[in-house]
C-alpha cells in the first residue's frame, strides 16, 4: 500500500469486489418484483446463512470501508499533488464528468448507504442479534418478513425519491468505474475493450434496475 | 609548413583507425575517477561521449542550456541515419560510404576522418540497438532499411519520422544511468560563456545559471564542446530558437581555429515563410521529392494573380507551368542534391515567380504522382475501368500511406489541404557543415579541449549527404573521443583536481560578469531580435545561396554596421539576476554578430563554387554544364582554418591541404 | 496561408517573479495577430512590445518550435497545449482563436514542476524518474552483438516505437486532475518491456522509477483518460495499462 500504483490496484479490486456483490444484490432484489415467495426466501437464506452472515458480510464491510477509505486518502493525495489550482481549467475538454468527480458520486453513494443501512442493516441487526430472533417470521403471523419490510420502505415518495437520485449517481460511478478498475489492474487489450461496452451496460441496466424495483413496489404498494 | 598538425595516422586508410587505436595511450582505470572532464552541449555528440566517458570511469560534468538533456536539438532529424552494413545486400561497405560522404561533401573533407566515420557507422546502429532504441523494422524481425538522399544503396536505419529523437533518447538513457551513479554531474540549464586557459591547456569553463543568474567555475582536465551547429546566423533556420555558436565562439577566440566557417547547407523542402512575425522555419524531408513535382507559374501575370489569391494554382494549365527542375537538369530533374535545388528555387523566386504573399515559395505539386499510383492502384485491385475519381482516391490512399505525417504538418502549419492544391516550399538553412577546427583526434587547436559532432568541421566537407548527421554526431560521442581522448588525458593523471581560484579563473569569470553587466547596462532602444533579424537579413541576401564578391563586401562591412550599433543600442531589460531570456539572447546574438564576419570573410575568400558554397564568379562558362558550379581543385582543395586575432574580420586564415588518396577528384553534373 | 484579417487578443498571464514568489494573473493586450503566426510568434509580438515599453517580457520555455523537443507548456484557456489536438504549443496557430478573444495562459500546475519564473516551470523530477532506471545499461564498446542478432517481431518494434514518441513534455501531467505522471511513466516502462533488450532488468526498472515516481509527489492516477487526449504524441492509455501489470508481476515475484 505503500505506492501509488498499489493503492490504484487495491481500489480497483475492492471495485471488482463490489461490483460483483452489486450484482448479486441486485439479483435477489429483482425476484421481489416476480415472486414474494422466492424473495423472501432467498432473503431468509442470505439472512441466516453462517457462511454468508459470518464470513461474507464481514468480508464485504471491509471492501466497502476499505473502498471508501482508500477513495478519500487517494482524493486528498491527489489534491496535494497539485497545490496552486488553475485559474481556468477546461477540463471537459479532455475527459467525462463521470471520471473526473469520482468522488462526489462516491459521497452521495456513501451517504445513501446511510440511509439504506438505516433502513434495512440497522432493523435487521437488531432483530437478529439484540433480540435474538433469527426466526424470519413476521410476529405473530405466518410467513417470511422480508418482502413486507421491503414494500414497506418502499411507500414513502421521499424516500423512494432518494433511492433513485442515488442510483442515478452509482449509475455515473460505475459508468467510469468499470473499465476503470480493469485498467488499473493492468488489463487493456483487445477483450477488455469489448468488455467496457459490457462494462456501459452494466453500469446503466444495474442501477436501472433497482430504480424499477423501488418504483414496482411504491406503486404496486398504493 | 603549415602550423596546422591534422595528426593522421600513417598506413594504408583501411587501417589507420585501428593502428591509431592500439597504439594511443590509454589511462589506467584508477586514475580514470580523478580526472574530470567537461562535455559542453547534450545532443548526440555531447550526450552519447558524456554517457560513454562516464561509463569508462571518467568523472563527467554535462552542460546544457535547455531543461533537460533530452531537448537537444539532434532531437529533430527526421530522417535517419546511415551505416554502411549491408543488410540489403546491395554491395554497402565501409569504402562506398566513405567514397560517397567524400564526393558528397565535393571533396572538402579529410579522408581519413570521413574513412573513420564508415568503419564505426555499423557499431552505432548495434550500440542504439542494445540501448532499446525502437528502429523500425520489418516483418521478419530483422531491421529495416531505406535509400536516401540519392545515394544508389540503402543503408539509411530510421524509427518513424523520428530518428534524430530515437536516438538522442538513447544516449540520454545512457546518461541517465550514469547520472544516477554520479559518474555525470548534470548541470541543465546552464550556459558556457567561456573556456579557461591555464598553460595554454584548456582547464575549465565558465557558465551561467540560467535559473538564478549566478556566475559558477567549473574546472577539469579536458573540456569537450558538442554545442552544435550555427545556422541561427540567418536568424531564420530550421534549428531550435537556443541553437547557438557561443560555446564554440568562445573557444575559438581563446584559441582554438574555426574552419570553413562559409559552408552552409540549405534545405530545399522547408515550409515557406508566412510573414515578418515567423520565428523559425520548418523542415519537411526531401523524401517528398521523390513524387514530388516542383514548378512555378510561366507568366507573371499568373503569379501576380495568384498572390492576389484571385487564382488558383491547380486551374493553371500544364503548358503554362514551368517545371524548372526538369528543364534544367533532365537528367536528375526534381531529385537533384540539395544545394542545386535550393539554388534553382531561388532563382525562379528572385526572378518574381515567388507564389505566395511573400514572393520566397515555389509549388511541389503530387498531381502527378497520385494520378500515376491512381491508376497502378486500380490495376492492383482489379479495377481495370476507374473513373477519374477513383483514381484520385486511390492515388491519394497511395499518397498518404507514404507521407501521411508530413502532409498533415503542412495542413496544420499552412493550413491548406496538400492532396487538394500543391504544396508550397523554399529553401532553409538547415546545417552548417563549417565549425571548429579539430585533428584526427577531435582535439582543437587548444590542447585539451576537444569538438564533436556539427560543432566541429571534420566529416561533411562542403555538403552533407542526408542521414549523416547523427552518424557523425554519436561516431564522435561514442566511438571515437572516448579512445583519442584518452591519449592526452594519460598525461594528466598527476595533475590532481584543478583548483577554481587561480588567476585565470578570475580573469575568465571577470570577462564574463564585465559582459554581462554591459549588455544589461547599454538601455538601448533596440531589442535583440531587432539585431537578430537584421543580421539575418545581410546574412541571407549575401552569404546565402548564392554569394558574389560585392555582395560578400557589402556583407563584410554591414555586418560590422550592425554589431557596432548593437553594442550601442540593444536594450536588454530585467537585471543579471535571476531568469532573463533576453540576456541570453543578446550574448548569443553578440556572438553571431562576430561570426557572421569571419562567415562572410571565408566565403569572400573562397573563390569556388563548392558543395552548398556556390560563388558566382565560379561557374562553368560553357559547354552542357554552362552555369553550374565549378569547383577549383588547384586553388582552394584546402580546409580553411582561421585564427582569431581580436577582430573578426581579421582573423589570420591557416591552410589545410587536403589529400585524396583513395579517391579520384571528379566535377559533380547533373545534367 | 488563410490570409484572413489580423487579429486583436485579450491575454490574461500568470507573472511570477522567482520560485519563492507569489504571482498572480496580469492582462496585455495584443494587436495586429496574423491568424497565420504559431501561438509562440504571438507571444514574441507580445514580449517585443513589452521590452519596447521597458517592461519585462513574459518568460516561457520553448526550442525547437517544431514540436518534438517537449519544451514548450502552456496552459492554454484551461488545456494543456491549447484547444487545437495532437500539437504542441509551438504548434498551435492562431487560426484556432477568435479575433478579441480573450486568453487565459498558465504555466503547468503539479506540486512536483514548480514555477520558476512566470511560465516556466522545473521539470527536472521527470529526468530523476528517467535515472531511477529508464534505461538499459549497456556499455559502449564497439563489440555489442549485431543490431540484427534477435529479432524483434515488428508488431512489438512497431509498439514500443508508439511509446517511445513521448517527448516530455509534461502535458499528461499538467491536465491530470491529479497531476499523475503515469502516462509519462508508463511509456518508458512499456517501451522496454516490449523489447528483449529491456527484459534483463525489467522488474527493478518498473519498481524503482514508480518509487522515484512517488518520491516526487506526482498524484495517483485515477483513469480519466485526459493525458491521453491532450498528449501531443497521442500515447496510449494503454502503456499505463502495461505498467500496471508489470508492476504488480515485478512486485509480486521479485525476490527480496
Amino acid at each position: 500500500m505503500k505506492t501509488s500504483i498499489a493503492r490504484k490496484v487495491s481500489m480497483a479490486l475492492s471495485a471488482l469486489f463490489l461490483m460483483v456483490f452489486l450484482l448479486q444484490h441486485f439479483a435477489i432484489n429483482i425476484t421481489s418484483v416476480f415472486s414474494s415467495e422466492i424473495f423472501n426466501d432467498l432473503s431468509h437464506f442470505m439472512g441466516t446463512n453462517f457462511a454468508i452472515q459470518y464470513i461474507m458480510q464481514p468480508i464485504l464491510i471491509f471492501g466497502v470501508v476499505f473502498h471508501f477509505v482508500m477513495g478519500f486518502i487517494l482524493e486528498i493525495k491527489n489534491k496535494q499533488s497539485r497545490n496552486i489550482k488553475y485559474v481556468k481549467n477546461n477540463g471537459g475538454a479532455n475527459s467525462s464528468w463521470m471520471s473526473r468527480n469520482m468522488i462526489v458520486s462516491g459521497f452521495l453513494i456513501l451517504t445513501f448507504m446511510g440511509l439504506h443501512f438505516y433502513d434495512f442493516w440497522i432493523p435487521e441487526l437488531k432483530t437478529k442479534f439484540i433480540e435474538g430472533d433469527w426466526t424470519g417470521m413476521i410476529e405473530g403471523e405466518k410467513g417470511l418478513r422480508y418482502f413486507a419490510e421491503l414494500q414497506h420502505k418502499f411507500v414513502s415518495p421521499i424516500r423512494v425519491g432518494i433511492y433513485c437520485v442515488a442510483f442515478v449517481f452509482l449509475s455515473l460511478h460505475l459508468l467510469h468505474g468499470f473499465s476503470s478498475a480493469f485498467q488499473s489492474v493492468g488489463a487493456n487489450n483487445k477483450y477488455t475493450r469489448a468488455l467496457s461496452k459490457f462494462g456501459v451496460a452494466y453500469a446503466i441496466l444495474i442501477p436501472l434496475g433497482f430504480i424499477v424495483i423501488a418504483l414496482f413496489h411504491h406503486f404496486n404498494h398504493c | 609548413m603549415s602550423v596546422l598538425d591534422s595528426k593522421i595516422p600513417e598506413g594504408p586508410i583501411k587501417e589507420k583507425w585501428t593502428n591509431h587505436k592500439n597504439n594511443i595511450n590509454v589511462v589506467n582505470p584508477a586514475n580514470k575517477r580523478l580526472i574530470d572532464v567537461i562535455v559542453v552541449g547534450t545532443g548526440l555528440a555531447g550526450g552519447s561521449a558524456a554517457a560513454s566517458l562516464a561509463e569508462m570511469g571518467y568523472s563527467v560534468k554535462a552542460f546544457a542550456y535547455q531543461d533537460s538533456p533530452r531537448r537537444a536539438h539532434s532531437i529533430a532529424a527526421q530522417g535517419g541515419v546511415n551505416a554502411s552494413k549491408n543488410y540489403q545486400n546491395d554491395g554497402d561497405s565501409n569504402y562506398r560510404l566513405f567514397y560517397d560522404t567524400v564526393k558528397g561533401g565535393d571533396y572538402r573533407s579529410r579522408e581519413a576522418n570521413v574513412y573513420r566515420l564508415a568503419e564505426v557507422s555499423g557499431n552505432i546502429i548495434d550500440q542504439c540497438v542494445a540501448q532499446g532504441v525502437p528502429f523500425a523494422r520489418e516483418y521478419g524481425g530483422m531491421l529495416d532499411n531505406r535509400s536516401f538522399g540519392g545515394v544508389l544503396v540503402s543503408r539509411t536505419f530510421y524509427a518513424k519520422g523520428q530518428t534524430g529523437q530515437q536516438l538522442l533518447l538513447g544516449a540520454y538513457s545512457a546518461m541517465n544511468r550514469q547520472i544516477g551513479k554520479g559518474k555525470i554531474q548534470m548541470f541543465n540549464r546552464h550556459e558556457m560563456l567561456d573556456i579557461v586557459k591555464i598553460d595554454g591547456k584548456a582547464r575549465g569553463i565558465i557558465a551561467r545559471n540560467l535559473v538564478t543568474g549566478e556566475i559558477e567555475r567549473h574546472s577539469a582536465h579536458a573540456v569537450v564542446i558538442a554545442s552544435g551547429g550555427y545556422g541561427n546566423v540567418f536568424f531564420l533556420s530550421t534549428n531550435a530558437m537556443g541553437s547557438n555558436v557561443t560555446a564554440a565562439w568562445k573557444i575559438h577566440k581563446k584559441g582554438a581555429y574555426f574552419a570553413n566557417p562559409c559552408y552552409t547547407q540549405i534545405h530545399p523542402t522547408c515550409i515557406p515563410r508566412s510573414g515578418d512575425h515567423q520565428s523559425k522555419l520548418t523542415l519537411m524531408s526531401e523524401s517528398l521529392r521523390n513524387d514530388g513535382r516542383i514548378w512555378v507559374p510561366k507568366n507573371i501575370d499568373d503569379v501576380k494573380e495568384i498572390r492576389e489569391g484571385k487564382l488558383s494554382p491547380t486551374s493553371i494549365t500544364e503548358e503554362n507551368r514551368d517545371y524548372y527542375l526538369e528543364r534544367r537538369y533532365p537528367a536528375f530533374g526534381n531529385l537533384v542534391p540539395r544545394d542545386v535545388a535550393s539554388r534553382a528555387a531561388k532563382e525562379r523566386c528572385d526572378a518574381g515567380f515567388g507564389v505566395n504573399g511573400t514572393g520566397e515559395a515555389v509549388y511541389l505539386d503530387f498531381k502527378s504522382a497520385i494520378q500515376r499510383y491512381g491508376k497502378e492502384k486500380a490495376l492492383v485491385i482489379g479495377n481495370h475501368n476507374p473513373t477519374d475519381a477513383e483514381i484520385l482516391e486511390y492515388g491519394e490512399e497511395v499518397i498518404e500511406a507514404k507521407y501521411g505525417n508530413l502532409f498533415q504538418m503542412y495542413e496544420k502549419i499552412v493550413d491548406q489541404n496538400p492532396y487538394k492544391t500543391p504544396m508550397m516550399i523554399y529553401p532553409a538553412v538547415h546545417y552548417t557543415m563549417g565549425g571548429v577546427w579539430v585533428d584526427y583526434n577531435l582535439m582543437t587547436s587548444i590542447p585539451g579541449c576537444y569538438a564533436a559532432g556539427e560543432a566541429n568541421f571534420s566529416d561533411h566537407g562542403a555538403n552533407r549527404l542526408g542521414a549523416s548527421a547523427l552518424m557523425q554526431g554519436l561516431a564522435d560521442g561514442y566511438f571515437v573521443l572516448p579512445y583519442t581522448i584518452g591519449d592526452y588525458l594519460a598525461n594528466e593523471i598527476r595533475t590532481g583536481t584543478i583548483p577554481t581560484d587561480s588567476p585565470e579563473f578570475d580573469a575568465a569569470e571577470k570577462d564574463v560578469t564585465d559582459t554581462l553587466n554591459k549588455l544589461i547596462s547599454i538601455k538601448g532602444t533596440k531589442s535583440v531580435d531587432y539585431f537578430h533579424k537584421e543580421l539575418g537579413r545581410v546574412m541571407w541576401n549575401n552569404v546565402g545561396m548564392a554569394r558574389n564578391e560585392a555582395g560578400l563586401r557589402e556583407a563584410l562591412k554591414t555586418i560590422r554596421e550592425i554589431r557596432e550599433d548593437f553594442w550601442k543600442e540593444v536594450r536588454v531589460p530585467g537585471t543579471v539576476e535571476g531568469i532573463n531570456t533576453e540576456l541570453e539572447k543578446a550574448g548569443r546574438v553578440a556572438d553571431f554578430l562576430e561570426l557572421g564576419e569571419l562567415f562572410a570573410l571565408d566565403a569572400l575568400t573562397r573563390n569556388e563554387s563548392c558543395g552548398g558554397h556556390f560563388r558566382e564568379e565560379s561557374v562553368e562558362v560553357d559547354g552542357e554544364q554552362k552555369g553550374e558550379a565549378k569547383r577549383d581543385d588547384v586553388n582552394y582543395k584546402y580546409v580553411a582554418a582561421w585564427e582569431w586575432t581580436g577582430d573578426a574580420g581579421k582573423a589570420k586564415l591557416h591552410k589545410e591541404e587536403l589529400e585524396f588518396n583513395n579517391i579520384e577528384l571528379k566535377q559533380r553534373s547533373y545534367k | 496561408m488563410s490570409g484572413t484579417k489580423d487579429m486583436n487578443l485579450t491575454l490574461k498571464i500568470w507573472r511570477q517573479k522567482d520560485q519563492k514568489s507569489s504571482g498572480k494573473m496580469v492582462d496585455y493586450k495584443v494587436n495586429g495577430i496574423s491568424p497565420d503566426s504559431s501561438f509562440l510568434e504571438m507571444m514574441d509580438v507580445l514580449n517585443e512590445g513589452l521590452i519596447s515599453k521597458g517592461e519585462e517580457p513574459v518568460e516561457f520555455d520553448h526550442d525547437c518550435r517544431e514540436g518534438i523537443c517537449g519544451m514548450c507548456s502552456l496552459y492554454i484557456n484551461g488545456e494543456a497545449h491549447g484547444p487545437d489536438r495532437a500539437v504542441t504549443t509551438c504548434q498551435l496557430h492562431m487560426r484556432k482563436f477568435k479575433d478579441g478573444e480573450t486568453i487565459t495562459i498558465e504555466p503547468w500546475r503539479a506540486k512536483a514542476f514548480p514555477v520558476l519564473k512566470d511560465l516556466k516551470v522545473d521539470r527536472s523530477s521527470f529526468d530523476r524518474i528517467q535515472q531511477a532506471g529508464g534505461f538499459i545499461s549497456v556499455n559502449t564498446s564497439g563489440n555489442t552483438q549485431d543490431a540484427n542478432a534477435t529479432p524483434i517481431s515488428k508488431d512489438n518494434a512497431d509498439k514500443a516505437m508508439d511509446a517511445a514518441t513521448c517527448i516530455g513534455c509534461g502535458a499528461c501531467v499538467a491536465t491530470c486532475k491529479n497531476a499523475s505522471a503515469m502516462l509519462f511513466v508508463g511509456a518508458k516502462v512499456a517501451q522496454y518491456s516490449l523489447l528483449p533488450q529491456g527484459q534483463v532488468e525489467r522488474k527493478d526498472r518498473v519498481l524503482n522509477m514508480v518509487k522515484q515516481m512517488d518520491l516526487e509527489g506526482f498524484g495517483n492516477c485515477t483513469n480519466t483518460g485526459a493525458c491521453e487526449v491532450e498528449c501531443p504524441k497521442g500515447i496510449s492509455l494503454e502503456n499505463i495499462a502495461i505498467m500496471n501489470r508489470e508492476y504488480l508481476k515485478a512486485s509480486l515475484t521479485k525476490e527480496e
